[in-house]
């Protein structure tokens, strides 16, 4: 496989204006023309779905939820980054595309990174136009707070709820072009597959989730916004529906996976409370402006935080960082965490706990104002805890959170199958070996509103493609296919429940493929997964039938691909022999326990290809090439 | 602890549904409501047996996706909670506990607890939205928004579009949703060009899916899980009202 970036010649500043020149047109009443298949109405397919509708072309848009503003966007908290510099404290697109570059610990690419910094100012113009109610000043301008990983305020939030409000503001958009005829919405309908027509993405087949029924729609281009993959650790902050399946299928028919093991443990999430556990609540970040984490000095320390003296506490992310103390970045501060859990000064049942204290923020500010800031979190935490953390630190640990693998993409945001777009979460673009806070929402929206638009023209322009139709064999070959694996999924009639061997999965990966990953415990769990996924197909049980809603079978399906997918992240981490960002290989560590990077042999993007069910993948490698930016020990202290 | 649950069945839209009793056993306080089902149906799955159809998906309030109605109130009555962050710490162990779908003409039954509500979205097709295209928009902060304003959309806008409202009305009406989303917008300067075409069309669109009308009895406010106000409400009729006398 040949990996070709695309990335445009000339100065980095340049490149976006040079590229978006260089592009082909297509017509205005050509557009009409193309049918384009948008899957996933999360910010990036439903900002991506309502732009090409508005620029004329025809819309099939699909979700596996009730509506599109389901989508799990709808649950990040914080805020979305832009390079505005409305705060005069010496903010620019450079300092945002550095910002990003080295929070990732310099494993992504500098062209990429910088248009999207370059088009975040854009994304905040063309909400607020939608009217999105961000937080503002009493003079009527808009807001901004701190984030992690960064030592300016460029963060725009809508008090906890910057994704909900962001995705309300692109699915109004959709809803908009849905009510005008330009889109036409399949909701709960879950993509099973892609279909391929002489190597291009034609079209995909769907199980419509209602009646069952499983059917085939063309389309002249492929586009997929269908999240990330941190399910496949069972538990994860992401919504009970997340999955990888859009991608695993278009990964089986050709397309590059790219760094599947750059897996985002994000720090401050609420401890498990028990096997019963379905899914984990990330506490924002933005509680780290205000409040102190810490643990107590001694091992052991029983005591309630409150009868814990100043002196007898660690503020471990202080003391390890001084200059971003408690706003250090995700990776950082999760193994942070995680070190003095594992030294036995962790707090909270089983250990596995650090503090979050506000006493400080509320004794400088007042409770009022920290309400103000916060009063949703506090909130939530109250409703899952039963605890009032107004009176006592909130209880956090680290948890699964954001996928920075995914599909790779050329600078175009196309895969390595012609035709084929990947957005937002579900590709591998920006965000390097760990995202910084506020830099997803920025991501998903640049890719929909700003990129895709101007890229997906250029396919269309240059590949000059026969119409495709529903009727060719490809597409009767596919949805056979799928037909085949649903029944095989309710024929083996074993005794596991789905969940079960879903929880079991999670729990190998979390341990072997967690915060802290070595050789031993990764060919470990690649000799346990082919195990347990034969042990899925022989000892499976999916109550009911193919027919209408079966909730067992959609996620007994999912579960599956999880099981082959789960091997791919290993083997990459396994073969990524050096420690950057969230990848923690403890062989590879400096003497104060920093990841240590080797930018001599791992300076690269792997991008595995499928080679079928019984071989072994190929490890592709795309050279990163830093032009602008030197490559620095990254060091937050 | 243990639980008796009496849960709505029904195998799809046009089947009868009843109400079949199971036990919850082995419960732990920091479970939530629906973390509770997964332990019923993981039980009903290993006996063969299929498992009570839910919807939920982010798990932690903000989706709008679960929708139940618990002991006879939508989410099962605790303020500003929705079902998934209602936790097992309050209820009684030994009681039994009723469990039912959303119930409202516009929103038919798919399947046991699991309602279509597409009706909500093809109100905000008709109208809930400001018509700009992307690209082209001005500054962010060309246009100051009075801090007031801003909160007091915000407030409207939390709206997660369950439905509880409609459910908990005696007349199914959807007046709660429609005025979040017309004073949302309607109190932005950006949503201000299209105030009266947005109110009349999604007022209208409303009554066509078969939603009632509101005699504010205020059980919306009590049931939603954003606690959005019921002046709102008022708001949407004002605009409503004007729109007509200034002739549509």
């Amino acid at each position: 496989m040949k990996l070709d970036a695309q990335i445009p010649s000339g100065p980095l500043a340049q490149k976006w204006d040079k590229h978006k020149f260089d592009l082909k047109l297509v017509n205005p009443a050509n557009k009409r023309r193309f049918d384009l298949i948008v899957v996933g109405t999360g910010l990036a397919g439903a900002s991506a779905a309502a732009s090409l509708a508005e620029l004329g072309y025809r819309v099939e848009c699909f979700c596996f939820q009730d509506s599109p503003r389901r989508a799990h966007s709808i649950a990040a908290q914080g805020g979305i980054n832009a390079a505005k510099n409305y705060q005069n404290d010496g903010d620019s697109v450079y300092r945002l595309f550095y910002d990003t570059i080295k929070g990732g610990d310099f494993r992504s690419r500098e062209a990429n990174v910088y248009r999207l910094a370059q088009v975040s100012a854009s994304i905040i113009d063309q909400c607020v136009a939608q009217g999105v109610p961000f937080a503002r000043e009493y003079g009527g301008l808009l807001a901004n707070r701190s984030f992690g990983g960064a030592q300016v305020s460029r963060t725009f939030y809508a008090r906890g709820q910057t994704g909900q409000q962001l995705l309300l503001g692109a699915y109004q958009a959709l809803c908009r072009q849905i009510g005008l005829g330009t889109v036409r919405l399949h909701p709960r309908t879950e993509m099973l597959d892609l279909v391929l027509i002489d190597g291009h993405a034609k079209g995909i087949v769907v199980r419509d989730l209602v009646t069952g029924e499983i059917s085939a729609h063309a389309g002249d281009a492929v586009v997929l916004a269908t999240g990330g993959y941190g399910n496949v650790f069972y538990l994860s902050t992401n919504a009970k529906g997340c999955n990888v399946t859009a991608i695993w299928r278009a990964y089986k028919k050709g397309a590059a996976f790219a760094n599947p093991c750059f897996t985002q443990i994000h720090p401050t999430c609420i401890p498990v409370s028990g096997e019963h556990q379905s899914k984990l609540t990330l506490m924002s970040e933005s509680l780290r402006n205000d409040g102190r984490v810490w643990v107590p000095r001694q091992q052991g320390d029983q005591r309630p935080p409150s009868q814990i003296p100043e002196v007898e506490r660690d503020y471990f992310l202080e003391r390890k960082y001084p200059s971003y103390g408690n706003l250090a970045p995700r990776d950082i501060s999760s193994r942070a965490a995680k070190e003095v859990c594992d030294q036995g000064r962790g707090v909270g049942p089983g250990g596995l706990g650090v503090y979050l204290d506000f006493a400080d923020a509320i004794q400088r500010v007042g409770e009022g104002t920290v309400r103000e800031r916060y009063g949703n979190l506090f909130d939530m935490y109250e409703k899952i805890t039963g605890e009032d953390a107004y009176q006592s630190p909130m209880r956090i640990y680290p948890a699964v959170h954001y996928a920075m693998g995914g599909l790779w993409v050329d600078y175009n945001l196309m895969s390595t199958i012609p035709g084929l777009f990947v957005l937002g979460e579900a590709n591998f673009s920006d965000h390097g070996a760990n995202r910084l806070g506020a830099s997803a929402l920025m991501q998903g929206l640049a890719d929909g509103y700003f990129i895709l638009p101007y890229t997906i023209g250029h396919y269309f322009a240059s590949a000059k493609q026969p119409k495709p139709s529903v009727s060719h064999a490809e597409f009767q070959q596919a949805v056979a296919d799928a037909r085949g694996r649903t029944q095989k999924l309710l024929s083996i009639r074993g005794r596991r429940t789905v969940t079960s061997l879903h929880r079991e999965l999670g729990k190998l990966l979390w341990d072997k493929c967690g915060m802290a990953r070595n050789e031993t415990g990764l060919k470990a769990a690649l000799q346990r997964i082919p195990a347990l996924r034969e042990e899925f197909w022989h000892d499976l049980t999916v109550t009911g039938a193919a027919e209408g809603l079966n909730q067992s079978l959609e996620y007994a399906g999912r579960v599956a691909d999880f099981m082959e997918f789960a091997e791919l992240l290993c083997l990459d981490a396994l073969t990524r022999a050096e420690s950057c960002g969230c990848h923690f290989r403890t062989e590879f560590q400096s003497e104060d326990g920093e990841a240590k990077r080797d930018d001599e042999q791992f300076a690269f993007v792997s991008a595995w290809e499928y080679q079928g069910a019984n071989r072994p993948p190929v490890l592709n490698r795309e050279a990163l090439a830093y032009e602008a930016v030197h490559l620095s020990t990254r060091s937050y202290k | 602890m243990d639980l008796t649950l009496k849960v709505w069945r029904q195998k799809n839209a046009n089947a009868p549904g009843q109400f079949e009793t199971y036990p919850a056993r082995n419960l732990i306080p920091d479970m939530s409501f629906l973390e509770m089902l997964d332990v019923v149906n993981e039980d009903l799955v290993a006996r063969g047996e299929e498992p009570i159809a839910f919807d939920s998906d982010c798990r932690e309030g903000i989706c709008g996706t679960c929708s139940l109605v618990i002991n006879g109130v939508p989410h099962g009555g605790r303020a500003g909670t929705t079902a998934c962050q209602l936790h097992m710490r309050h209820f009684r162990d030994g009681q039994t506990v009723t469990i039912e779908p959303w119930r409202a003409r516009p929103f038919p039954v798919i399947k046991d607890l699991i309602v279509d509500r597409s009706a909500l979205d093809r109100i905000m097709q008709a109208g809930g939205f400001v018509s700009v295209r992307t690209g082209g928009a001005p500054d962010g902060n060309a246009v100051p928004v009075s801090k007031v304003d801003a909160e007091r959309a915000m407030d409207a806008a939390q709206c997660i579009g369950c439905g509880a409202c409609v459910a908990v009305c005696k007349n199914a009406s959807a007046s709660l949703f429609v005025a979040a989303k017309v004073s949302h917008l309607g109190l932005l300067p950006q949503g201000k060009p299209e105030r009266d075409r947005r109110v009349l069309r999604m007022v209208q669109t409303m009554d066509a899916a078969g939603f009632g009308a509101c005699t504010v009895t205020g059980s919306c406010e009590a049931v939603c899980p954003k606690q959005i106000s019921i002046n709102f409400i008022a708001r949407m009729n004002r605009d409503y009202a004007l729109t007509l006398l200034r002739g549509g």
